[in-house]
């Protein structure tokens, strides 16, 4: 039995504007295992940020939970109060933003923003704190720890930024550090410096990570397991080979071919049709139907449930099921894939 | 009828930056770029943020006045004097689909301003059916001429800032980035359609991109810029298969590929330290600070852009 560090169990979360009800993310389930490096990727508006946001419990205002549950160690966070997820935000889990040119405060030196962290957390004093700031710079790979904690953030580029906010994340030592697309606002050579970072603290500290982004490359290189987000819920799930070589989810499948070849074949990029989905005005049965070149009649009106394509691979669409019933046509074993029948007849 | 449609020699652009209260010092943003681009090609141009390579696109259509070097559109010297009219020739797709537009204007409006600036509708009938063929031309629904540009989503307003472009029939676009705002899966839809009009209009663009598979899908030839300098010139898959500058070595190297197989098995090479401030630019080749194998001559002299077979520029002492 693999020991799992999280286990996010059909999270909703819903953002209650004048224009009706957002669900951002609609029953999305996943476990964490120690030590292991998790993916969530999906374009903007797919749930992935408010995903990460759920869990730590920092969602802005019209933002609520409404289902489901975060287990941390068998803990429920959903149930934490307002002081308790306070000692528990940025010692047991802590995050990473996008943009660490608006995330860190411009009106306090590093070192001050720094020992804050480290001394709510920890019972160190203001020297012993000092001294793990600059511990920790050294170990995020910034030189000259001393002078840089007395300087101000717009004194530092972006790349030292992210940098800082990694040491902030990290200085009490969590167990899982969630990064919410860390590298988009940073520069490739400087994306890489920080990747790398990231790939050698987590082996050398032994914590989980998340990683949230839309770059499929980003993920290829980081993650041991990807989740593949559509309209708030989770359409694909595998290990990254599984995703990449194998997916089984039509909106993966486009994903991967709308992106150019990297072995420079100039062929022509098949999009994904049509525009991203609209919250407000959700389709009643798979989100992605309306963008979907093989929807079936049963796509429109049906939710489809997430189906074990092997070991461990899992996919939320109906094409599978047609495949699993007419491969097990005469087995007559799958209840779902009766009603894909039904549907295909008529 | 020239050899190249766009030859750009020389090419200089400073930012004048105040230090104190009478001293201003001038920042290099591009300095000497000379490329040229033929009829129906597409040269690439990558680099890092504030590499200048935006402003290369900007000053070579005299957005801004060039602080020095020549620009030429088929033969013909374009100054500040001559620009309004090379205008119909020269345009540009911008980056952000959502600050290009003005939200004030209507689709046909929007689409409309370079036909009446360039006065190339006779009446406003044809000025109407000139609106719709654009608008069909690049994939708009043209029932929705009567629209602003908010009820768009990112994808389609990229759509309508390339109509706009499109509307004076130029033979060069400039194409700052305009991919670079929109999700994975609306991007394929924006690149076929830069294609298509490449292949029917013979349409010849500066693609601008900091995406180096999207540069080289575009693109027949990539330049790469660092610092305000090109540092080396190819071939689209030369460039990416065998790069000799030492800096686009680093560059390749830390794309992350989209296939986890690849990935695994490929080394970075990282580079060290951060991008020099353009104020204080290092003397000679500008990036002798991150580079390992720079020398003494390196911090003495520029190197200058040296054909190393093929076409094949690169601009380094040490090869």
């Amino acid at each position: 039995m693999k020991d799992f560090i999280l286990d996010v169990n059909d999270l909703h979360t819903s953002f209650f504007t004048p224009a009706g009800e957002v669900r951002a993310v609609n029953g999305v389930s996943f476990k964490l295992a120690k030590g292991k490096v998790l993916g969530i990727v999906g374009e903007s508006g797919s749930g992935k940020s408010v995903t990460a946001y759920s869990i730590l419990r920092i969602l802005d205002n019209p933002g609520r939970i409404t289902q489901g549950q975060i287990l941390f160690k068998g803990q429920d966070i959903t149930k934490f109060s307002k002081s308790e997820m306070r000692k528990f935000r940025g010692s047991r889990i802590s995050i990473i933003f996008q943009d660490p040119m608006t995330s860190l405060n411009p009106v306090y030196t590093v070192g001050n923003q720094l020992t804050e962290a480290i001394r709510l957390h920890t019972d160190r004093n203001r020297s012993e704190a000092w001294e793990r700031a600059a511990e920790m710079l050294t170990l995020v790979g910034v030189n000259e720890p001393l002078k840089r904690l007395k300087q101000y953030p717009h004194e530092l580029s972006g790349g030292m930024r992210q940098r800082v906010m990694i040491a902030m994340a990290l200085a009490c030592e969590p167990d899982i550090l969630i990064a919410d697309e860390p590298t988009t606002a940073l520069d490739v050579t400087i994306q890489a410096q920080i990747l790398e970072l990231m790939q050698e603290l987590q082996k050398k500290l032994g914590m989980s990570i998340i990683i949230i982004t839309h770059d499929l490359g980003v993920i290829a290189d980081m993650c041991d397991e990807i989740i593949v987000m559509y309209a708030g819920r989770v359409c694909e799930r595998g290990t990254a080979d599984e995703i990449f070589y194998n997916p089984c989810h039509e909106y993966t499948k486009g994903l991967l071919k709308s992106i150019p070849s990297i072995v420079g074949k100039r062929e022509r990029l098949v999009p994904i049709s049509g525009t991203p989905i609209d919250l407000l005005n959700m389709p009643k049965g798979c989100a992605f139907c309306e963008r979907c070149d093989s929807a079936m009649k049963i796509c429109l009106t049906e939710t489809p449930e997430e189906i074990r394509m092997n070991h461990d691979h899992l996919a939320a669409c109906w094409m599978n099921v047609a495949e699993v019933y007419k491969s097990e046509r005469a087995g007559e074993n799958a209840p779902a894939a009766a009603e894909v029948k039904e549907a295909e007849d008529e | 009828m020239s050899e190249h449609l766009i030859e750009v020699r020389d090419l200089k652009q400073y930012f004048p930056v105040r230090v104190g209260f009478f001293k201003s010092i001038p920042l290099k943003a591009v300095d000497g770029v000379s490329f040229t681009i033929n009829a129906g090609e597409t040269l690439g141009l990558v680099g890092e943020s504030g590499c200048g390579k935006t402003t290369v696109g900007r000053s070579l259509l005299h957005l801004y006045v060039p602080t020095g070097g020549e620009v030429y559109y088929d033969g013909q010297l374009v100054t500040e004097r001559n620009i309004q009219g090379f205008r119909k020739n020269m345009q540009m797709v911008f980056q952000d689909p959502y600050s290009s537009l003005n939200p004030r204007m209507t689709v046909s409006d929007i689409i409309g301003e370079p036909l009446d600036i360039h006065k190339l509708c006779r009446n406003s009938k044809e000025r109407k059916d000139r609106i719709r063929e654009l608008m069909d031309l690049v994939g708009l629904n043209t029932e929705h001429a009567n629209r602003y540009a908010h009820e768009f989503s990112g994808g389609q307003r990229q759509r309508i800032g390339i109509a706009r472009a499109l509307a004076v029939n130029p033979k060069f676009i400039v194409c700052d980035e305009p991919v670079s705002a929109l999700d994975v899966s609306i991007q394929a839809q924006i690149i076929n359609t830069f294609e298509d009009l490449q292949a029917k209009l013979g349409i010849a663009y500066l693609f601008i991109a900091h995406d180096i598979f999207v540069v080289r899908h575009m693109s027949q030839r990539i330049a790469v810029m660092y610092l305000g300098r090109v540092v080396e010139t190819a071939d689209a898959d030369e460039i990416c298969e065998k790069p000799m500058h030492p800096y686009t070595i680093s560059l390749m190297s830390a794309v992350p590929v989209p296939d986890p197989k690849i990935a695994r098995s490929s080394k970075r090479i990282p580079l060290q330290g951060d991008v020099p401030s353009p104020l204080k630019m290092p003397s000679g080749c500008a990036f002798r600070t991150r580079c390992k194998y720079a020398t003494e001559q390196c911090a003495l002299e520029c190197p200058k852009l040296t054909d190393r077979g093929d076409g094949h520029m690169v601009a380094c002492h040490n090869m």
